[in-house]
């Protein structure tokens, strides 16, 4: 009986029983989308941080880059000639992106440090690569590239990142959240080779492979495997090539520690902070609030906005479907007033009020569930790439000496691109039954205060 | 068997009082047919109300074997009104959206019946006023005079002790009028209830046994039970 009268009424009120259950299943469906886009955000926001320092990275210590700090400039001039006024020219820069400079000497100190499990030095550099034709209206021309005299001058400047990375630390580092693809990581024997990993976005863009060519400043490197990585280096090569090249011998610009457990992190940061004064000791909480960038305005959109938004929605749907039951229940009137004569309690005419409510808060549910996986689809199929990006540079490391003709130098800021994904989780959708169990609860009880309300003989006096 | 005692009933209307029930003193034997008259609006309903325990006096008792209802409990009440109570309204009052069958089951609902043994008392209850081939149809597929054989069928599927009518003929024509009060009696001589029936109407009123007027709340008797009525041999 019980059922069957829930159906047959909810039936009877159609149109309204889908009105409360679209309402419903909106709110719901938002509140899934939106969460499933916060943890989406969240778990981007973990890849930047584990890719821009590396899982298993606690720590990082870095130094604010002084003037001309950045190394002698590595140029070489290949290839260049000298035409009726014009000069062909090859320029290989490679300089440190920014960053000021720690000695090796302080990685070793670091890792001596008690609840230190590991540390890990890396180089990051920039190779800006300048080649064209220079024309100039003596035959003495300068190598300086002005573009200046008779005729146009023509170049163009290409640059790409390049990390020196310690060819045996893979548990911390940057290298330690990247996914060899093809070939193979490096091993102690390649610390003076002239090897390189290449990114797989790099290999794509330069149809590179196990085995290609590429030049790192001028010198031929061989890849030996291509990476997988949300970070945006393009190149890896072993620690001491990298010095070497980019004449910063004992040098490094960026320590990765992993402290022996979580618990201690905060502790190892004091400790490097009072060996190291000077340093930016920076934990991965407080790069998590450094972090800017699409990616961060996402996040705070999410949070804030589409948070709060479908609290609204579900709010308002709640509301109505609360009205629209109270309303329901004053056109039956006469009907429970009936019931009521016939000995039926204000409980069970309660309880039939609540089950219909409560039928209707499944269906909304069950829509809104739907709804929550399209919409979370959408979020999966349009959102854009998400770029996010930390440490911005507060001086400059443009090497002393020499122009630099044309070109760029990386700024001081690490950047990662992320693609943004909105996972529906079972936590999720269990949410979402609880929300619509408590709306149709919501909805009933309003309902169903009503019915109890109801005295008989008033009731059978109303005239429909 | 019913005993009122100088019951009244009063209604707040605005600033000042309805006195519905101005103290209506009233006994109704067991097996007693009582056809209540009067014009609209001197009480015939609310007394009709206290005797179902619809409502409560203000004053006075309301005894049915012996219980005062006016001092009941609410739920007491509801337990004597789904047991031994059966209401025939003159709207008919059936659920829109069930079946007769399922309108007659309403009222075994409250004494916890099983469904199948629902669903057989409906299906008799049904066939004993004529609409055996009517038990899926609803109340709008029905005829007003169907449908309150259907309200019938659903007083009396519980075997109560009083039946309580409230212009049953109200809302039908006068050939269904006849067939209804003739089913009534039918069922009354049968189950050997105690019937109470109010009406404006005399043709159904001169059919009972024993006939009161209401007049501005209150009750007087205007022929016995032992007198002869018009039928009776």
């Amino acid at each position: 009986m019980f059922f069957s009268y829930v159906w047959h009424e909810l039936r009877r009120r159609m149109r309204q029983a889908i009105v409360i259950s679209l309402g419903l299943a909106l709110g719901i469906g938002l509140v899934i989308t939106v969460t499933a886009a916060s943890s989406g955000v969240k778990s981007a926001e973990g890849k930047v941080l584990h890719s821009l320092y590396g899982v298993g990275t606690d720590v990082t210590v870095t130094n604010s880059p002084k003037a001309g700090s950045g190394g002698p400039q590595g140029f070489r001039i290949a290839g260049s000639s000298r035409g009726s006024g014009a000069t062909k020219v090859n320029r290989d820069s490679l300089v440190s992106a920014g960053l000021g400079t720690l000695s090796t000497a302080t990685l070793t100190q670091i890792s001596h440090l008690k609840h230190v499990s590991a540390a890990t030095g890396a180089l990051s550099l920039t190779d800006t690569r300048f080649s064209g034709t220079l024309r100039s209206s003596s035959s003495s021309s300068s190598a300086r590239g002005s573009g200046a005299g008779g005729g146009a001058s023509s170049f163009n400047v290409k640059s790409f990142t390049v990390d020196g990375v310690s060819v045996s630390a893979h548990r911390v580092g940057v290298l330690s959240s990247a996914t060899i693809t093809s070939g193979r990581t490096f091993r102690e024997s390649d610390s003076d080779s002239d090897v390189a990993l290449v990114s797989s976005n790099y290999a794509k863009q330069h149809s590179l492979k196990t085995g290609s060519s590429i030049t790192v400043d001028g010198k031929k490197f061989t890849v030996i495997g291509v990476v997988s990585s949300t970070s945006t280096t393009d190149v890896y090569i072993p620690l001491a090539r990298a010095q070497a090249l980019a004449g910063m011998s004992g040098e490094v610009n960026t320590i990765y520690v992993a402290a022996d457990s979580a618990a201690n992190i905060s502790t190892v940061s004091k400790e490097i902070s009072s060996v190291q004064p000077k340093a930016t000791v920076t934990t991965s909480s407080d790069l998590a609030s450094e972090v800017t960038g699409s990616l961060s305005s996402a996040s705070s959109l999410a949070n804030n906005l589409g948070k709060w938004l479908a609290i609204a929605v579900l709010a308002a749907a709640f509301a109505v479907a609360a009205l629209l039951t109270m309303g329901a229940v004053s056109r039956r009137v006469r009907e429970f007033g009936t019931l009521k004569a016939l000995g039926w309690r204000s409980s069970r005419i309660i309880r039939q009020v609540m089950g219909e409510a409560l039928a209707l808060g499944v269906i909304g549910g069950v829509a809104g569930v739907a709804l929550g996986f399209g919409g979370a689809a959408l979020v999966d199929a349009l959102a854009p790439s998400l770029t996010a990006s930390t440490g911005a540079s507060t001086g400059t490391a443009a090497p002393g000496g020499g122009a630099a003709a044309g070109g760029g130098i990386a700024s001081a800021a690490r950047s990662v691109s992320v693609h943004l994904t909105a996972p529906v989780t079972i936590g999720v959708i269990l949410l979402a039954v609880l929300l619509a169990v408590a709306g149709g609860l919501i909805a009933g009880s309003f309902g169903g205060w009503r019915a109890a309300r109801l005295r008989p003989a008033a009731a059978l006096a109303r005239i429909e | 068997m019913y005993q009122l005692t100088k019951v009244t009933k009063d209604y707040r209307k605005g600033r000042g009082t309805v006195h519905a029930l101005a103290g209506v003193d009233l006994v109704i034997e067991n097996g007693e047919w009582l056809a209540i008259q009067g014009p609209t609006g001197h009480g015939k309903s609310t007394l009709l109300q206290m005797l179902g325990g619809l409502d409560r006096p203000t004053t006075g008792r309301v005894e049915l074997d012996g219980r005062d209802l006016a001092a009941m409990r609410e739920s007491q009440v509801t337990r004597v009104r789904a047991s031994s109570i059966g209401f025939i309204f003159q709207t008919f009052n059936l659920i829109p959206t069930l079946s007769a069958q399922e309108n007659v089951e309403v009222a075994l609902v409250p004494l916890g019946t099983a469904a199948a043994e629902r669903r057989e008392r409906a299906a008799e209850a049904l066939a004993s006023v004529g609409l055996a081939e009517r038990l899926r149809h609803l109340p709008s597929e029905l005829s007003g005079g169907q449908q309150q054989r259907v309200a019938i069928a659903r007083a009396l599927v519980k075997e109560p002790t009083v039946l309580l009518a409230d212009e049953p003929t109200g809302n039908l024509d006068e050939g269904t009028r006849d067939d209804i009060i003739a089913l009534l009696e039918q069922q009354w001589r049968k189950r050997g209830l105690i019937m109470v029936l109010v009406t404006h109407d005399s043709a159904v009123a001169s059919q009972a046994q024993r006939l009161a007027v209401m007049a501005n709340g209150l009750l007087a008797v205007r022929r016995e039970a032992d007198a002869t009525r018009p039928g009776d041999h």
